[in-house]
Order: C-alpha cells, then structure tokens, then sequence
C-alpha cells in the first residue's frame, strides 16, 4: 500500500490528477495556492499536458473552467474564500447552465483569518447557488472525495463546490492514493446545443431544472458514502458534525466511547432523513461546523422552535475557528489550562523582508504624503498591505483586490486632492486595469502608483500576469505618456522618487508611477535555480 | 505510542525541514501522522508554528489542544515560551539559545534565559554553535534541535536518522551525513544535560 505525505491540498491536487481532470484554473490566494502549484510541479500532469497555468484572477479562472467543462473535460477552478465574491457571477450562473465534462469548484475558507479580510463561509455561496458540497472531514477524505465530486457532477450535470477551510488545507498527513488513474475524457460538446445560452427564455428553463436536481441532490446526500449516522445510548445530546469539525469532535473521545448519537456531514445538501432522525431522538442537538452557523440556523429555524446550540447561543464563539478545546467544553468537558505565557514575550508581527522594494517606496510616499496631510493613500492586497504597520503606518484602506483605485477615485470625486493608490503588479492585473479605466476616462485627480516586484509575493512568489506590460497596459487604457513614470526604488533614488510622486500629486489628471524592481525572496529563488541549472549543465558536458 | 509537539520558530527560519524528516519518518514506519503548519502573511519574519502529532492510532484533530503537548521544540528562545499554554505537564521544552532579533522590543537576553531556566523540563541548547562545531557551518541547526529533542520523541531514533536519509537523499551523501551529524550532537547534548 503506497502512502504519500501531503498537505490536504496537495491531497485535492493529486486526487484530481488521478481522476482524469484535464485542467486546473486558479489565482493565488492562502489557503488555496498549493492546489495548482502542485499540478505545475507534477509528473503525471506534465505529462497530460494537464493545463496548470494562473489565471489573472478568479472570475477568469473559474469562466475558463467552465469553458473545459462545456468541452467535454474535466476541471477544477481554484480560489480562496473572497476569491469566489470576484468569480460569483459566472459560479451563480454555472450552477443555471450545469456542467457537461465534471467540475469541481474548489474553495478555501480561512476562519479566524489568518491571512484574510474576512471569514465568510463558501457553503452559503453554494446554498445560494443550490449546487451539492463536498467538505472532508480530513485529507485522506479530500483525495477520494475528488474522484466522488467529479462523478457527481457528471451524474447531474452540474458544477460541484469542495468546500476546505485552513487546517484542513494546510495540515499534512498520510495518504493512500489509488493505483487505478482514471483517463482524462475525450472532448465532447453538450448534448442540448441551448445548455450553455442563458437568454431568459432558455435561462428559465434551465433554473427549472436546477430546482428540480434539488431532490436529487438531497436523494445523493443521503447515500453518500462520506454521510454517516452513529447511533448512541445517550440520546440527551445529539451532535452534527461538519466536516473538519468532526475531528475535534472525535478528539475528544478517540477510544471510540462517544456515547451520543452523532451525524457525519460532509456532503450537502443536508441528509433530511438523518436530520430529521437526530432531532426526532435526541432532547438537545449540538451542531458543530467550521465558518458561519449555517447549519444550525437552518436547524434551529427562525423562531428557535428547535432546541438546537452551537455558535448562536454562545456554546461554541460565534466567530473564528474551531479547535479541540473549545469543542471540549462544548461538549461539558473540563478544560485544562497550560501554563500562561510570560510577560515578557513580545509580539512579532510579519513585515516587510529586508532589502524589499516596498520599504524604499513608503519611505518616499510617506515624506511626501507629509506635506499635503494625512489620509489620503488607499492600498490594496499583497505585501504593501504591511505598510500599515510600524514603522511606516502608510495607509488608510485596504479592502479588496483593485479597491485602492477605485477607493481613491471616489475620494477624489469628493474632494480628497491628491488621492493616492498603492496596488501591486499582479493586483493590479487581477482588478486594477478596469479602474484605471473608469479614473481615465474621466481624468481624475489621483495618482496610482504601481509597485512592481514582478511576483506576486505574499502567496509565495508566484507568477503575475502583469509579465512586465504594465507601462503598456496603462498607455493603452489612455493615461498620458507625460505622467506615466518607470523607475528603479532603491534608496539612491529617494530623492527622485520623492520628486516624481509630488510632481504628479500637484497634476490634476491621472498619473500612474510604477516603480520596478524584482521580489527580494524571489530573487533568491531565482538565482538558486539558476545555480541548479548551470550545475546539471556542467555535470552533463 | 504517542507524540505530540509544537515546533515553534520566526517565518524563514526553516522549522518546516524538522516537520518533514519526522513526517517522513512517521510514514515509512506505518505510524499515523499529522501536521499543520502556517502559510501566507505570517511567514514573513512573524511567528510561526507547526503542530506535529505523530500515534500508532489514528489521530483525529490537526490541532493539539491546550496543555497537550509533550514536546515544545523552538529553535529561538522567545518563541519558545509563546507556546506554554500548549504544555502538558511534565511535558519538555527545547530551545535553540540563539535569538532570533527581527523585531525593537525583543526581550533582554539573561531574562529570557533565566525563564527558561525556571521551567520544570527544559533542554536550553546553542544549536548554532553546536552545528558549527560539528559540521563546520550553522545550516544544519534544524536537526541539531530534532537531536536534542529525540530523547522526549516517542518514536525510535534510527526511524529519525532514515527521515532524514528520506528527504535529503537527492542532494548527496554529504548533506545527508551532515544532518545526521547534527542530530547525533543534537541528541548526546540533551542526554548529557537533561
């Protein structure tokens, strides 16, 4: 028996290698990455020529799946949790066109945030989107669920969500993995010509179908091989537990020797049967779910008619992740507290790396900033977001991929003259260009600079789509040649820099400064396989 | 047998090395493993941990809960102690001396040594020094720190020397040799002062 030590996401990776997927579509993001990074890097895959490429951001990831869907092929389109807000209206209508080659649309929610704007749950993007979830409970779960979810969506024609959150993304275990590998498909187009067209005529009668897959989907969740009710003699409790959550469960009692009825979830919609037999035995039904109360809600209904607890009455925290401990006392345990942390242990917040561009361009903003008065810079989301943090405390929002343009336009609009905008390369490609746009065509007053480390770093140093066009890019959407600067931030340029940046904030139009110079953790990458390479060269010759 | 233990360091130190040669080691001996570890923002000179568990029964939790832990193995001394409450009682703590200063208010040196040296079980070793010494360079810290973690890891110590054959095989024999050095100086350093 081969076992292989993978992270729950390498296991997603490798599983949907084995089950014949023809292509992954994804755009970094913690904790997702690993899933297509781990295609790129694979024999198998290589050898498909299984398409493992980044996309610019998640809407056009999850559209090109889509495309190898209607193609007949199998497709997994990647993302992390707020990915799916940029890719939510081609996921809404996917779920109305159907799949035709299996898909699986893979995401990683991050409660608590650990690298994250938010901690919103992926399941109620799928309710909404009335699509089936698959969401192991571990990562030996994650690998054979993919094989499941890619037959599920063929059997039903439709797109299939795997929901993961972090631990379970990021925690390595033994796998077993299958020793038959599934055949990529042969390209096929839909049957029904019209499946793909929603104009509202054909739109309504596919939404009709949709509805009616409902039964189906729930007749599917209730002979899941990944669902499963254990019964219990002590029926004062009874506990759902969702996917990971069912492991800190199981911690607690991990002789076996739980002695209240317990429902595994891990694949929606809800088993209603199931359900319906937990409330109908047990006095009291503790639901256990990581994210949102999405299933307890739905338990508990709107008047609390059902005794049912868990985040909403605070037996659980209504925020943040699970963990064993505070499922422990849910479950009436005493907790044993470890020993306090001493005083003296000083916080260590991440910052920006030694020698990074960035440090050289907030150096040079924060001084010119100085002279027109504070709150004025919008950021956006990479390593520049670490701006807002000591010793620089740079700037004043950051919210979403793009919003820094878009943030300091609408300032702008209001009077806030000069509104600066601080994005990186690959942020920029991803949402920025369209509100350049916007700020173009009606000449705005703000200055958008660029920061330009040609990786996208935070994630790991990925490739960006910007692939040094983005001077190009800028021109072509219209902003002047005039005020359109590249140049290198060192600190023998701070002047310069300085001179620029406040040169442009007195412009009352759109300039855009990009100042250039390579990811320093990427450099190093960089040149150590450059190193490799020459070493393989002179070993050969 | 049983090991739980939060292998705890600054992002860019290289911890994750430590996870996969006992990973490794777990596997090729059919041992149940787990281990979480920490991506994305915080590997950028912040803190960071892995919760290793490693049972000849399957595990469930990818999580070690508080004051379950056998093992705190650090390689910086400040972050060591960030870690307690995950302590098990009687449970050991194994710090790397060398500090790891990226950040202005970082602790007084004697004072930290002086809590440490206030726990019930600990093992204070200047892994740097030791891998210099013993190998003629500082890489290979990481597997002095297993080394001297290994008496508390309840998983025989030639499994450990075949996790690091395991994952560092293709870089050569040397490196291989190297490491291992390094985690028999790791292990003789704790077993004389333990």
């Amino acid at each position: 028996m081969q076992k292989s030590l993978l992270l729950g996401v390498e296991a997603i990776a490798q599983g949907a290698i084995d089950a014949g997927m023809s292509g992954v579509y994804a755009y970094p993001g913690t904790p997702s990455t690993e899933i297509a990074e781990y295609v790129q890097h694979s024999k198998l895959a290589n050898e498909r020529k299984i398409h493992s490429e980044w996309s610019a951001n998640e809407k056009t990831a999850m559209e090109t799946a889509l495309g190898m869907s209607y193609a007949g092929k199998r497709t997994m389109v990647c993302m992390k949790h707020v990915g799916l807000n940029v890719a939510a209206d081609c996921f809404m209508n996917a779920a109305i066109t159907g799949s035709n080659g299996g898909m699986i649309v893979t995401i990683a929610d991050d409660p608590s945030m650990h690298s994250s704007q938010n901690e919103q749950d992926s399941r109620v993007y799928a309710k909404f989107a009335m699509i089936p979830i698959l969401e192991p409970s571990n990562q030996q779960e994650a690998y054979d669920m993919v094989r499941f979810g890619f037959e599920l969506s063929e059997a039903f024609g439709t797109p299939v969500m795997m929901r993961i959150t972090t631990r379970l993304a990021h925690s390595r275990a033994g796998i077993t993995t299958a020793t038959d590998i599934v055949a990529e498909n042969e390209m096929s187009l839909p049957k029904d010509k019209q499946q793909f067209i929603l104009l509202p005529g054909i739109a309504r009668k596919r939404y009709k179908l949709l509805l009616s897959n409902q039964e189906k989907f729930e007749a599917a969740s209730a002979e899941s091989p990944f669902n499963q009710y254990t019964e219990g003699t002590d029926k004062s409790l009874g506990v759902v537990a969702c996917g990971l959550a069912y492991n800190y469960l199981m911690e607690n009692y991990s002789d076996g020797d739980c002695p209240f009825p317990v429902l595994k979830v891990s694949q929606y919609p809800l088993p209603r049967k199931m359900i319906e037999k937990i409330t109908s035995e047990c006095d009291k039904v503790l639901v256990l779910e990581e994210g949102y109360p999405v299933v307890e809600e739905m338990l508990k209904g709107y008047l609390s008619k059902e005794a049912v607890i868990g985040r909403l009455d605070g037996t659980l925290s209504r925020d943040g992740e699970l963990n064993p401990d505070m499922v422990a006392k849910a479950l009436g345990f005493e907790i044993e507290e470890g020993m306090a942390i001493p005083d003296l242990v000083a916080a260590r917040p991440p910052a920006l790396c030694v020698g990074c561009s960035h440090h050289d361009v907030y150096k040079a903003l924060n001084e010119v900033i100085a002279e027109y008065g504070e709150g004025r810079v919008f950021s956006d989301i990479g390593c520049y977001t670490l701006g807002a943090l000591p010793p620089y405390r740079a700037i004043n929002a950051c919210v979403d991929m793009g919003a820094s343009i878009t943030m300091a336009k609408g300032a702008a609009d209001a009077g806030l003259i000069p509104s600066v905008a601080m994005i990186g390369d690959s942020t920029f490609t991803h949402s920025g260009m369209t509100g350049l746009l916007d700020a173009v065509n009606e000449n705005a007053p703000i200055t958008v600079i660029i920061s330009d480390n040609e990786s996208i770093s935070m994630t790991g140093g990925q490739k960006s789509s910007a692939k040094g066009k983005i001077e190009n890019i800028c021109a072509g959407l219209g902003v002047h040649p005039d005020h359109l600067h590249v140049f290198t931030p060192l600190p023998k340029n701070h002047e310069l820099m300085k001179d620029i940046i406040r040169k442009e904030c007195d412009y009352q139009g759109v300039s855009v400064i990009i100042p250039r110079r390579v990811c320093v953790q990427k450099n190093i990458r960089d040149q150590k396989i450059k190193k490799a390479l020459k070493a393989k060269a002179a070993a050969k010759a | 047998m049983k090991t739980d233990m939060v292998i705890a360091g600054v992002g860019g130190q290289g911890i994750l090395s430590i996870a996969a040669a006992l990973g490794s080691a777990a596997l090729d001996n059919n041992l149940y493993m787990k281990q979480a570890e920490t991506h994305g923002m915080s590997q950028r000179g912040g803190d960071v941990q892995s919760f290793m568990r490693i049972s000849d029964k399957p595990i469930y939790s990818d999580l070690i809960p508080k004051a379950g832990a056998d093992i705190i193995l650090s390689v910086e001394p400040m972050e060591a102690l960030r870690y307690l409450p995950y302590l098990k009682k009687g449970g050991y703590v194994v710090a790397n001396s060398s500090p790891f200063i990226n950040i202005s208010d970082y602790p007084d040196e004697d004072e930290l040594v002086k809590t440490i040296e206030a726990l019930p079980n600990y093992i204070l070793i200047d892994a740097d020094k030791i891998a210099k010494e013993v190998t003629g360079s500082t890489r290979a810290f990481n597997f002095v720190m297993l080394g001297a973690a290994s008496p508390f890891i309840d998983v025989p110590f030639k499994y450990l020397e075949e996790g690091i054959r395991e994952i560092f095989g293709r870089k050569g024999e040397d490196v291989v040799k190297m490491n291992i050095d390094a985690l028999h100086a790791g292990r003789k350093f704790s077993q004389d002062n333990k």
